[in-house]
Formats: C-alpha cells, structure tokens, sequence
C-alpha cells in the first residue's frame, strides 16, 4: 500500500507537472464543444436536443487525448524496468497510473461536463446525473485508455492505434451515459443506463490491470 | 537476504536469434561478475532475464537465501536492482524528486537517499531538472539508488560508460564496499571493472 501511494504520487506529479496535463485536456475539452454546434448549425432547440451527447462524447475524446503515454514515456526511458522490480506487482502499477490519469484528467473533465452541457443549452435537470456519470464513465475511459496505452507499447505511431483499439470499447459507457441523460431529459426512466455505466465501469477497473500488466510484460520481454 | 544466484543451462532466444545457450554460472556473496562479450551478444539480455523481465528458452536462474531457496518473484521484488542503460529518468523532474522516488519505490527513506547523493557527489545538482544533467551526472542520479535502498544484487549494464575518471574510481570504492558487505555484483562491460571479479565471456 505504502508503495502503492508512493507511485500515485509520483504518477499525479508527472500529470500535473509536464505542461499542465489536465489543462490541456480542459482546453481540447472546450474547443471539441465550441467546434461541434459550428458544425451542426446554430438552431438552439437542435443544439439543445445534442447538447447531453456532445458533452459526453467530447469527455470520451479527450479522455483519449492524454492516455497516449500513459506507459510509453515509462517504457521509452527505461523507469518500466524499475516499476516491474519495484515492490507492488505490475497490475497495482497500471492501477496507480489509470488512477493518477483519472484524478489529473477525468475528474477536472467531469467538472467541466455540466458547464459546456449547460452552455449548449441543455436543460439543468440532467446536471446531477451528468456528474457522477461523468465521473463512472472517466473512470472506465482512463482503465480502456490504459488499456489500449499498454497495448500499443513500443510500437510507431502509437497515437493512432491507441485510439482505434480504444474506441470501440468506449462504445458502450457512451451509450449507456448518453442514454441515461437523454431518458432523464425526455422525462423517462433513466436509472438503467447509469446501473449499466457503473456496472462497466466497475468491470473495466477490476479486469483492466490484469490485462495492462500482461501487455508490458509481454513489452518488456 | 540474498545469498547467491545459480543459472543454471540458460538458453536466450531473441526473435529467431539465438543470442546463447547452456551457460551455467554461480555468483555468491562477495562475488563481482563482470560480463564482457562482442556487441549483441546478449550481456544486457541475461542481465534483464536474471531480474526477470526476459523469459528464458530454456534453463532456469534460482536464488538462494539463508535459510535455502528464495521464491524468484519475491527474491526479484525486494533484493535486486537493475541499472540499465537508460536511466529510467524524467527529463522534467528534478534530480531529488526523482531520486527520492527511485529510493522510496525501492524501500529506502528520504534520509539514505540524501546520504547516497552525497556519496556520489550529488549535492549540488538535485535541484536541477534531468534534462540539464550529463549524461554522467545523470548515470550517477541512477547508481544512487543502489546505495540508498541497499538490496544484496547488483545488475549493472555498462555502469560506469558515461562516469568522467574521478567518478569511476569513486564507484569503484562504493562496489567494493557493498561487496564486502556480502552483496554482489553482475555487470555487463566493455571496460574491466575497478573491483577483483570473475570475467565471463557471452557468446564466446
């Protein structure tokens, strides 16, 4: 445990540290959510209709933006090594640096999710459930990311490839989260979709570090 | 505490490679290893299979306690360090906060790793970033961690390369004191180590 914490302090410092990490995606954040109504036109009843769904794809995207080199930086100056020998197995590793990215990335954005839904012009009743959807549905986007960032360990053009091994499984807590929200905006049931997030989100913290340490094992080897 | 490692036939296989096979070799407390060889010939690779992090062909590498065997993953986790030739450094972080880390990570305190940067001659550079670091000055960030969390098993690649005269002969004296503390060392070099040790040749 004291192992555990002595990393994720490491792991948030990093976060914070190299040229404001959850700054960065703040403003991609921002710039996905202006960007987006430009494209789909400026009448505000349609706005307002997307808005719950823009806010919570562009989260899943810039979740996205700063998992990249989650494990790569680590793996390229050789600090992978060290963290294999250390004395915390691989899987509370690859925990401690989807929790540090959750904590630096996907709560500041899970903050920031009602503000932009709100200036999009949805309606105020969905903000109590975009929060804490938005911070299960982070958490399930950092243990994918991570996911994919260990994947895509030690090969070129790794941005890319993360992404396109990662999408597809932020399939699901998107529609459950944008679903949730939608139901929740029409007057409809709507505690399904978020037992449905929590659910995923919960399955992909506890199997995603197993899977996180083959895949640096199997990179390291 | 670590007493000894015994490898035993161990054959390594990089991609269709065969780098070499059936070495055998015994290193006890006190014992210094130095591992010399051509390029490529696989010294760093048997360093990072004795830590763990290759997967043998064939063959086995066992460690030994007081009190007999040791299980390989505990015996890795908590009586070996490994010095690679990167040196595992964030170029954005300081060089105390990233000894610190290297020393708490590895079950020293913030007090053994103050002394270990001064016995490497550290002091007035860990306030400094890693990226305005030497590459010797950044090799020696690396080694403190050896002194500063003191585990009985050295795995060395190439450690003193980067190191000015002076500092190899500072090192040289810091090897031979963990040494005669019962520790050892394996280090893959070029040129001969400061300390007595075996010289085996990889892929003679």
């Amino acid at each position: 445990m004291r192992a555990f914490l002595i990393l994720l302090r490491r792991e948030l410092a990093l976060a914070w540290g190299n040229g404001g990490g959850p700054l960065l995606a703040l403003a991609f954040y921002a710039c996905v959510v202006t960007l987006l109504p430009l494209a789909a036109g400026r009448a505000p009843e349609r706005l307002a209709s997307l808005a719950p769904g823009i806010a919570w794809l562009a989260l899943a995207l810039a979740a996205l933006l700063s998992l990249e080199r989650l494990f790569e930086r680590d793996f390229e100056d050789g600090a992978l090594d060290l963290l294999a020998l250390g004395p915390a197995p691989l899987e509370a590793v690859a925990v401690a640096k989807c929790l540090a990215h959750w904590l630096a990335a996907g709560a500041p954005l899970a903050l920031a999710a009602p503000v932009a839904a709100l200036a999009l012009g949805a309606p105020s009743s969905i903000i109590p459930l975009l929060i804490p959807c938005a911070l299960a549905g982070g958490l399930a986007f950092s243990f994918l990311g991570g996911l994919g960032a260990s994947l895509a360990l030690g090969s070129k053009r790794g941005g890319l490839l993360v992404a396109v091994i990662v999408l597809p499984l932020y399939v699901p807590p998107v529609i459950f989260g944008a679903g949730a929200l939608d139901a929740l905006a029409g007057g409809l049931p709507w505690t399904g979709g978020l037992f449905l997030l929590l659910a995923y989100s919960a399955a992909a913290v506890a199997l995603g570090p197993i899977a996180m340490a083959a895949a640096c094992r199997n990179a390291l080897d | 505490m670590l007493r000894a490692i015994r490898i035993k036939d161990l054959s390594l296989v990089r991609g269709e490679r065969r780098l070499f096979s059936g070495l055998d070799l015994e290193i006890s407390a006190g014992d210094a290893v130095a591992l010399t060889g051509r390029n490529g010939a696989g010294k760093t690779s048997l360093l990072r299979a004795v830590a763990g992090l290759l997967r043998p062909a064939q063959g086995t590498v066992g460690f030994e306690g007081e009190a007999g065997p040791l299980e390989a993953e505990v015996a890795r986790a908590d009586a070996l360090h490994l010095v690679g030739h990167h040196d595992g450094l964030k170029s954005t972080r300081s060089a105390w906060d990233e000894l610190l880390f290297q020393t708490l990570w590895t079950g020293g305190t913030e007090a053994s790793a103050r002394a270990a940067a001064t016995k490497l001659d550290l002091d007035r550079l860990l306030g400094l970033e890693i990226r305005r670091l030497s590459a010797g000055q950044r090799r020696r960030v690396a080694l403190a961690r050896l002194l500063a969390s003191p585990r009985a098993l050295w795995l060395l690649d190439e450690p003193m390369a980067p190191l000015d005269a002076g500092h190899r002969e500072g090192f040289g004296g810091l090897m031979a004191q963990h040494l005669a503390g019962g520790g050892m060392v394996l280090a893959a070099v070029h040129d001969p180590l400061p300390v007595p040790c075996r010289v085996v040749e990889i892929g003679g």
